[in-house]
Formats: C-alpha cells, structure tokens, sequence
C-alpha cells in the first residue's frame, strides 16, 4: 500500500468562499451568525447557517453545464477547483461526491409541480434532482471521463469516500482523486434536524479534498481511516464512537482533535464519551459553522489539514459521530511523519 | 481500518471474486426460481399503476412488484417492522434470499454495498405534503425521515440478518446497482474484504415516475428495446442482492458456487446530463475496461444484458458502444435487454441484471426480449426474441445512467 498525500483543499461555508475563511472562523471558535430561513405555515422561521454570496462572480459559472445547476452543484464545483489549484486536472482525474439530503431544493420544488399537476411538471428540474448531478456537472466542467462515485449517508460517508478515493489511488485507476463533502440549505433538511435535536442549526456548503500518491508540494498525509461503524441493533452509537477511537493512536502532546460536536450535550455524549482521555486540542468545525452533514464532515478534514500546513500541529485525529448511520475517524499528518 | 487495509498474509495476487448466493424480487416474481422461469421464458409483468394516481400522466403503466405477505424472518422489532416501506421489504426479500443461500451467519463487520437512486421515496414525499398540508403537526414526521434516507435500508438490513458492517450507498442514477457490485468486487479483488454483501434496489414511487414522464422519456405504449420503431422506456421496481467471497474463501468453506465475477470497467460520459454521447464513448469505455480488467476479448463474450431502456436515445448510443467494442465479432454476439419485462429498476437494474447473467450462465440459456417490430438498423449484433438454449462463458452486463455514469461487469459461468 503506498501512501496518500493530500495536494489541496476547498471550501464554501458560511464563514465564505474559500478554506482560509473556513479555518479562521474556525480557529476562532465562535459561531458563524445564523439567519432565518422561512418555513410553510410557520410565522417563527428556521434558523440556518448560510452561506454568503461570492466575492465576485465565479469563472466557473460561466460553464454551460451550470446555468441551471442547483446550489449544491455550484458549491461541488467551487470547491473542488479550490482543492484541485489552477494547475488544471493532473493525469487520470477521480471523483467521489457524498452527501444526505443531495439536491433537496430542486426536488422539492420538482415534487411541488407534481402535485399541482403532474402533467406539466418541468422537464428542467428533474435531471437536476439526483444524486450525482453535482458529481456529473464537476466531471463536464474538469474535463474528467473516468471513475465519479456519488455516496449517500450521514456525515460519515465523507470518511469513506476518503478511503474509496485511497483505494482507487493504491490501485492505480486514478492518479490524482477530489473528494467532495457537500449539502445545501433547505428548509427541509432544516426542519428535519431540528425534529431530532432541538438547537441543531441547519449549515451548508461544500468542503473538498485532494488526494495524490505524490509527496511532493503535499499539504498532509493521510495516515489513517478508519472502519466505518454503523449505529444498529447490536452496536449502539456509543459504543461505536468507542471503537473508532480505539482504531486512532492515543495522541500525542501538541496533537489536534477535529470532532464533530456540536456543543449540543445530547448529540454530543457519544463521541465525547470516547475522547473523554483526549488531553490535546480540539476543534469543532460544526459548532461555528452548523450542520451540513457530509460537508460538516468534509470541513473537518479541511480543517485539519489546514492546520498541519499552518505548521499548527504535526498531527490530527479526525472524529465524525454521524447524525444517522455511523461513527469513523481518520488521521492525517505532516508529510514526512 | 479501511485505510490502510489490513495485510492478507500470503496473499500476492488479486482475489478471485465468486458469488455465493443470490437474492432477486421483481415484477416476475419473488426468489430465483420465478424470475429464472420469467425471464428464461421472456415473460413481461407491465400492468396499469395503482401505487399512485397517474391520470394525468402521458405513460400509465409499470412493472409493480407483488410484494409477498409479511417480512422474510427477520431480527427487526415489530414496530420497526410495521414501517418499512415498499423499497425496505424488497431489498429486505432479496438479502434474505442471498444471506439464506450463501449459508453466511452473523458476522461483525460485514460490509454492505448498495445501490439506490431514492432508497424510500415516498417517505419523502409523504414528509413533504404532510409539511405543508398540516405544519403545526409533527405525528409521523421524525419516521418519515428517518425511513426516507438511503442508508437506513442498508442499516434495516444490518439488523434484519443480525450482522454489522459499514454501508456504502452509491447512488450513480441508473448505473447505481453495477456500480455497487462493481465495488464490492473490488473490494474483495483487492483483499480489502473476504465477503461484501451488495446490490441494488428501488421502489416505484410518484416523483421519479413524474420526472421520466416529463422527460417523455416514458412509453405510452410498450417497452420494446432495440426496435426501430421504440418510443420509450417503462419502470419497474425490484430488489437484488449478491454474496460476494473471495474463492479461497467460499472455497475452504464449502460453499455452493454460483459464478465469478471477472471484470468491472465504469466511466464518465461528459456530454450532457442526460443524454448520451452520440458514439458512447463512456460505454465504450466501461466495457473495455471490464474486458481489459478480466483479460477477457470480445471474442470470449458469449451474451450481453444490455441497458437497453428502450429510449431512442439509449438504444442507438449502446448499438454505436457494443459494435465498436465487438468488431468483427458483432455479428455473432448475442444481445438482449431484460428491461422489456420488468422494465426499468433504476438503482436496482444492475443488481437484477447481474442475477439474470447468473441465472443464464448457470442454466446455459439466453433470456429473450419483446422485440415486436424491426431491429434499430445500428444493431449489427443479434438480439434474442425467442427462449433458447445456449452455452455461454462469459456474460457482459451494462448499466449507464443520467450524469454520464456508465458501468459493466464481466461474468464467468462457474463449473
């Protein structure tokens, strides 16, 4: 098995266009603002983590393929440029994409034309509403015709995809590979959280990484993903948080923690309880910056490499407690280590 | 760890990857037994829809699954059990089938693999107008997510057969079951896993059904792959699932073999969203690489289950893929798409497509489709309209889907 090196990183959150304002609001450890999101039949609307217009109008858009694509293609493709650097697609080009709620606004509103009438539901809408339409609207914009995989889970299914995209490298079917974590607001999903944790506040975006099998330029290593361990009957969420963090090193002084609380006790209890040693630093993208599921996930993993290449710590564990499927961790440290 | 994985002691060569059991429900039927005498015998299971109005759709047909009575045994706490959805049973059906086949027990950390395009829909749907209709009641509302999410089948199924493992759900529109099994392959291929458990399943529901519709990519009158005169596909719903092992594995353990997998090839065609490229380069690719991956020729392919939807679009661009691919050994390939009788399964097509190469490669025969009228002249191969006995090798089956993603794998009969 030869080593994975990470090569770049991407980012929109609501804390802005790019990864740098992703891991300073980060670093400052406070919330990003909420705003308020209306609702069908509700005065009271949702409160949600948006994020904010672009700085200037993306090249990007310009691509034919995106006058029409959703929010969270755009954000896909946004970040996967980031993380891919403007050096273009390097060699054979892999893409994996996860996410939960997937293109939620357009099926929506897809859904609400069928039941005022089906027989003149919008032929626009539909093709947009699957899952992999971001991963196709990415591959059209790159250029890229060879292995895209759309996974669908929790927040987890971000960490997987790292592992998918390390398995394709090990196997030589790709040379370089963009893993995207990504969700966009709806109220929907909005309203869904908020059923099962109340103070979950709805964030969105997209976080993208990079990974190559070349040392060279590399921002981190991935040293480690570990098993993915599905909350079910015989495995409760506890004891699932417990067995990833019994696969990660016990952690070093001067080492990092990137954990998926959200400073919520009752959503945070299992991973808190397996990390209940950690004596390092912590840091809890999802807490300033609300949940987005894969894209929480995907902030995470920025989150840490930025801090290994800000030379902030030489290595950090990644812990993600899913909302709904699974507990899995990984490990990324300075190349070299 | 799933990186880096463990190191197989002894182990210096890529798994040969073999199927040990096998779990199918379609519009044909539930279990292997039905739709192998289904589809052997070319039978088609399209009736007017009742899961949903479709008076105002221009398509008013589909294959609907017969859903069998109760749950198969299954470690599922009754309420849990009285909420499963159409897309839950039927995969649950299929595992189970698999699962019993394949002899496998309880295991820990059995990774599952599957396919879907919408997992419960219709769980969605109800959330929504139950949303709007009533929004100051939540009664119903935190199951109806829960059940909507994909990966909760894949969860339902962990605990049905009191197994976990991770679930990975692919969701690569129509190519989404391929790509799963194509996955698992892998997987075990490269000793990443002795066993996966995969395939592919989805549950007819209004929005996607609404959405083909308007797309007029629906037949208003039959679904006739290959036939000039084709005016659109027809969508079913089903389940399948495969055992996946390594054959020392499957082998030490005594297993029943029911074939190989040997190759898996996917690609991404840039050209449109939903349309085609016009030459089918990404078929063209995918297939070549299942070929290149399994040392296999065309030559050695004796029978490809086609995607064959019966869109215009589709069909030309896979004739164009196949002819190319074949060469001079077109006219010899036999070819035929068994979507013609149970129309199409989106995320599980696949899956039951594997099954049906299965089935074919076991009892060396090739499934015939409805071909009622000329073949599309792009068809240089032959396309099997009538039941025959066959001996077949190797089987090739396609899979290609809306954002350009295009699957094949390879099969190898197993003696």
């Amino acid at each position: 098995m030869s080593d994975v090196f990470v090569s770049g990183l991407g980012a929109i959150s609501p804390a802005g266009w790019g990864f740098s304002a992703l891991c300073d609001a980060v670093e400052r450890n406070e919330p990003v603002p909420a705003r308020d999101c209306p609702r069908p039949g509700w005065e009271k609307p949702l409160r949600t983590r948006v994020v904010p217009p672009p700085p200037a109008h993306p090249s990007f858009l310009n691509h034919p393929r995106l006058r029409r694509a959703s929010v969270i293609a755009q954000h896909t493709v946004a970040a996967a440029q980031e993380a891919l650097g403007a050096g273009g697609v390097p060699g054979r080009l892999g893409i994996v994409v996860s996410m939960l709620a997937g293109v939620i606004n357009y099926s929506r509103r897809f859904y609400e034309e069928v039941l005022r009438d089906p027989a003149t539901a919008s032929p626009v809408l539909f093709p947009e509403t699957v899952y992999n339409a971001p991963a196709s609207h990415l591959a059209a914009c790159l250029g890229a015709k060879g292995l895209s995989y759309t996974l669908v889970g929790d927040d987890g299914m971000f960490l997987q995809s790292l592992a998918l995209a390390a398995q394709w490298l090990a196997g030589g079917e790709v040379d370089t590979c963009v893993v995207i974590g990504a969700e966009e607001l709806d109220w929907m999903p909005a309203d869904a959280v908020r059923l099962f944790c109340h103070g979950e506040i709805h964030g969105s975006g997209a976080g993208a990484v990079c990974l190559t099998a070349k040392a060279h330029g590399a921002i981190a290593r991935l040293a480690a993903v570990t098993d993915s361990f599905s909350f079910t009957q015989r495995q409760s969420r506890s004891e699932a948080a417990r067995r990833v963090r019994s696969q990660l090193p016990a952690g070093a002084p001067g080492e990092l923690l990137c954990a998926s609380a959200r400073n919520l006790p009752r959503r945070d209890a299992a991973e808190n309880a397996a990390w209940a040693d950690w004596s390092g630093a912590r840091l809890a993208p999802t807490f300033v910056l609300g949940e987005a599921f894969a894209a929480s996930a995907a902030w995470q993993c920025v989150t840490a490499c930025e801090a290994i290449r800000r030379g902030r710590f030489a290595a950090v564990n990644v812990s993600v407690v899913g909302a709904s499927q699974q507990a899995i961790g990984a490990r990324f440290v300075k190349p070299g280590l | 760890m799933k990186f880096p994985p463990p190191q197989r002691p002894g182990r210096s060569s890529p798994s040969r990857v073999v199927v040990t059991g096998t779990g199918v429900i379609t519009a044909l039927g539930c279990g292997w037994d039905s739709n192998a005498e289904g589809f052997r015998a070319g039978g088609t299971a399209f009736r007017p829809v009742t899961l949903f109005d479709v008076s105002r759709q221009r398509a008013k047909t589909a294959a609907e699954v017969d859903l069998p009575a109760g749950l198969p045994p299954a470690r599922l706490p009754a309420k849990v059990a009285r909420r499963l959805g159409r897309a839950a049973r039927m995969l649950l059906w299929a595992a189970h089938q698999a699962w019993s086949q394949a002899g496998w027990q309880a295991h820990d950390n059995l990774p599952v693999v599957l396919g879907s395009t919408g997992g419960e829909m219709s769980y969605g749907e109800d959330y929504f107008r139950h949303a709007v209709s009533k929004p100051r009641s939540q009664r119903g509302q935190p199951t109806r997510v829960v059940r909507y999410q994909l990966q909760r089948q894949g969860l339902d199924l962990c605990d049905a057969l009191d197994f976990h493992g991770p679930v990975t759900v692919i969701s690569n529109a129509c190519a989404s079951g391929s790509n799963a099994i194509g996955h698992a392959f892998q997987l075990v291929r490269a000793g990443g896993a002795e066993k996966v458990f995969a395939g592919g399943y989805d549950a007819l529901c209004h929005l996607t059904f609404a959405g083909f519709d308007s797309l007029q990519a629906l037949s208003p009158t039959s679904c006739r792959p290959f036939d000039a005169a084709r005016d659109g596909l027809l969508l079913g719903e089903g389940a399948a699932m495969l055992a996946l092992e390594a054959f020392d594995h499957a082998r030490a353990r005594g297993a029943d073999i029911l074939g190989e997998i040997i190759g898996y090839g996917a690609a991404t065609d840039i050209h449109h969203l939903t349309q085609p490229h016009p030459e089918g380069e990404a078929a063209l690719a995918a297939m070549t690489a299942a070929c290149a991956q399994a040392r296999v020729t065309p030559e050695q392919v004796d029978y490809i289950n086609a995607h064959g939807t019966g869109t215009p679009q589709n069909d030309v661009t896979e004739a164009a893929a196949i002819n190319r691919w074949a060469g001079p050994r077109v006219a010899g390939l036999r070819v035929s798409s068994t979507k013609a009788g149970i129309g199409h399964l989106l995320g599980g097509a696949g899956a039951v497509e594997a099954v049906v190469c299965l089935m074919a490669l076991r009892g060396q025969w090739l499934p015939p489709q409805r071909l009622p009228g000329a073949p599309d002249p792009a068809c240089r191969f032959g396309i099997v309209r009538e039941p025959v006995d066959a001996k077949i090798e190797i089987a090739l089956s396609n899979s290609f889907g809306f954002g350009g993603a295009n699957a094949s794998l390879l099969f190898r009969r197993w003696r």
